[in-house]
């Protein structure tokens, strides 16, 4: 009997025994289970996250062929309507339907070299007293700080302060060497563009400039050369490359500035006689005539003026980037 | 020395004075426009400047409240839209350096760091205001975001490059999943370079107008609609600086030193950043 009763408690713990392992067992397995889920989940997310990046990365490609095709499709009107001659028209009358951008072309091209030619020393002194002369010190500093700073004004106030200080300064300087005293013109625009643009091709230059090998340099100050002399032909000739993106990084931004320019040109269609004359750019076209365009193939001849705009910014943007690549590698 | 010497070294000189007369004359026109418009806007602000609606021509007064919070709203959202988008992009390209997508995203990305700003806000014109049916604040913050893209983008690439790759391979190493070593370890040690490229974008797209001018358009009144027109303080000045009237120039110069004041502190404070932990960009 004993023995029975043993036998039974022997069994009954054996049971009990038995149904911990299994219940542990299960837990084993659930923590499995749970853990395989997470990581399941781990991977999915995982997935999800490289996904969204790639598609996000695809996003910047399509935006920039759908702004490049809203440019094209949306100004096909105008370039059935007046061909390839539309860039050398001479007459932009919107009342007549008669569209040419030539008066534009120009005066961009005007205000935006002109701007270039009186920005280009500014620059390059800056870069090189940042490169060469003082790149260490508080002066090159607050002078590099300083600099970038003319950037971060806000392009409508330097139109504002155009207007409102440096017309009326050309207006007496036109009176003075006997042109149509108008103040509003090109000659303002460049001068404006002149100190919005500077600083692309000064910080540009400076970090070009600090990059010429010391070795070089030293070189030629062993064999005697002056300040000026290392300067002219060390420094240059190997930057020059580096230099020229400067420039044209400026001058990318000058083609497309659109408010200062519009608030100190003049606004009018009429081919400029000269530097002095008011005119009009293509942005400043655009930014005045846009909301006012009331007929299909006038607002389409606008936006082609967009299209050249941004397809002669894209091209000079990337010659500029490619330099730049090459002279860094 | 002989007199040959003499003109070399005189010549040097002669060009490192022209050099700093130069470099520092460029700094003058800043200045100059610095102070006028601060004189000339500083006394225009006040409480009533602030909060109330610029009045009708013909009554002096008047404040830019609408335009205020116009830009709040229209580069809020317009931030809403870019940064996200930004960053991720910005993972993208310096995760794949060297991947056939990369490239040909990173080459878009300095094609619209180049766009006239003008032209982004005619696409945006008909991808936004014809379809919805009229001017609004989105439009112009869509228009203002795409304008912010490519600085976003450019300054996380360019932080998350510094980082090195171990601090990638331990978290890798501890089992950590993709997404988390990025979100948990990659993003937190580059954030100093990211805030301040979220920064500068936001100080750039602060002053921008020409993308506003077809989009968001301006309003007179206060709205918070921003499926309607909305005023932006840089179209208020331009529109306001335009007109004739003294009145109105007023407000503009208020409204040109808040502006001034504000983008040029948000560059300080960039490069305060920047200097503080040593990030380039």
């Amino acid at each position: 009997m004993d023995t029975s009763i043993d036998n039974n408690v022997i069994t009954r713990s054996d049971s009990i025994l038995e149904r911990v392992i299994t219940s542990t067992k299960i837990r084993d397995a659930v923590k499995g289970i749970k853990r395989i889920r997470r990581s399941h989940r781990q991977i999915r997310a995982e997935n999800v996250f490289r996904r969204t990046l790639v598609i996000v990365a695809l996003a910047t490609v399509v935006l920039v062929l759908g702004i490049m095709l809203t440019l094209i499709v949306q100004s096909t009107l105008s370039l059935k309507a007046s061909g390839i001659s539309y860039l050398w028209g001479k007459v932009w009358d919107p009342v007549r339907d008669i569209f040419g951008a030539y008066p534009f072309i120009l005066g961009t091209l005007l205000t935006s070299f002109l701007a270039l030619f009186i920005s280009i020393p500014f620059s390059f002194a800056v870069g090189i007293f940042l490169g060469e002369y003082y790149p260490k010190g508080w002066v090159a500093n607050l002078l590099k700080n300083t600099v970038e700073l003319i950037a971060a004004v806000p392009s409508v106030i330097y139109g504002f302060w155009g207007l409102a200080v440096l017309v009326p300064i050309v207006r007496s300087f036109e009176a003075k060497i006997g042109v149509d005293p108008v103040g509003l013109g090109i000659f303002s625009s460049s001068l404006i563009l002149a100190v919005m643009i500077i600083p692309y091709a000064a910080s540009l230059g400076r970090s070009m400039i600090q990059m010429v090998p010391s070795n070089l340099k030293e070189a030629a100050y062993s064999l005697g050369a002056t300040r000026w002399e290392v300067i002219r032909s060390v420094i240059l000739p190997y930057t020059k490359s580096g230099l020229f993106a400067g420039i044209l990084l400026s001058l990318g931004r000058a083609l497309g500035e659109t408010m200062a320019v519009t608030m100190v040109i003049g606004n009018t269609s009429l081919i400029p006689k000269n530097i002095f004359a008011p005119g009009n750019t293509m942005a400043s076209v655009i930014a005045n005539e846009f909301t006012e365009a009331d007929h299909p193939v006038y607002l389409s001849a606008l936006i082609e003026l967009g299209l050249v705009l941004f397809l002669v910014t894209v091209v000079i943007n990337m010659i500029g980037k490619r330099l730049i690549k090459g002279f860094t590698n | 020395m002989s007199p040959h010497v003499k003109y070399r070294i005189g010549k040097s000189t002669g060009f490192q004075i022209l050099t700093v007369i130069l470099a520092f004359s460029c700094v003058v026109p800043l200045i100059f426009i610095l102070i006028y418009i601060i004189q000339a806007g500083i006394t225009k602000i006040n409480w009533h400047f602030l909060t109330n609606l610029p009045k009708p021509v013909g009554e002096s007064g008047g404040g830019i409240a609408n335009a205020l919070l116009g830009s709040t709203i229209i580069i809020g959202i317009a931030s809403l839209i870019a940064i996200p988008f930004g960053i991720l992009c910005g993972i993208y390209l310096s995760e794949n350096k060297k991947s056939k997508l990369a490239y040909w995203s990173r080459l878009c990305v300095d094609i619209l760091q180049g766009v006239p700003s003008i032209v982004i806000g005619i696409v945006a014109y008909f991808w936004l205001v014809k379809p919805l049916g009229g001017f609004s604040a989105v439009s112009g913050s869509v228009a203002l975001s795409i304008m912010m893209l490519p600085i976003i983008v450019r300054s996380t690439e360019e932080t998350l490059l510094l980082l090195p790759d171990s601090l990638r391979e331990a978290a890798f190493a501890l089992g950590m999943p993709f997404h988390r070593v990025i979100l948990k370890v990659i993003i937190p040690c580059g954030i100093s370079g990211i805030l301040s490229g979220v920064m500068l974008g936001v100080a750039r797209i602060a002053g921008e107008t020409a993308p506003l001018l077809f989009t968001a358009f301006g309003n007179p009144y206060l709205s918070t609609n921003i499926f309607k027109p909305m005023q932006s303080l840089p179209l208020l000045i331009f529109n306001y600086a335009t007109s004739p009237y003294n009145d109105w120039h007023d407000l503009a110069w208020g409204a040109s030193c808040i502006l001034l004041i504000w983008v040029l502190l948000l560059n300080i404070f960039t490069k305060l950043i920047t200097r503080k932990w040593k990030v380039q960009l």
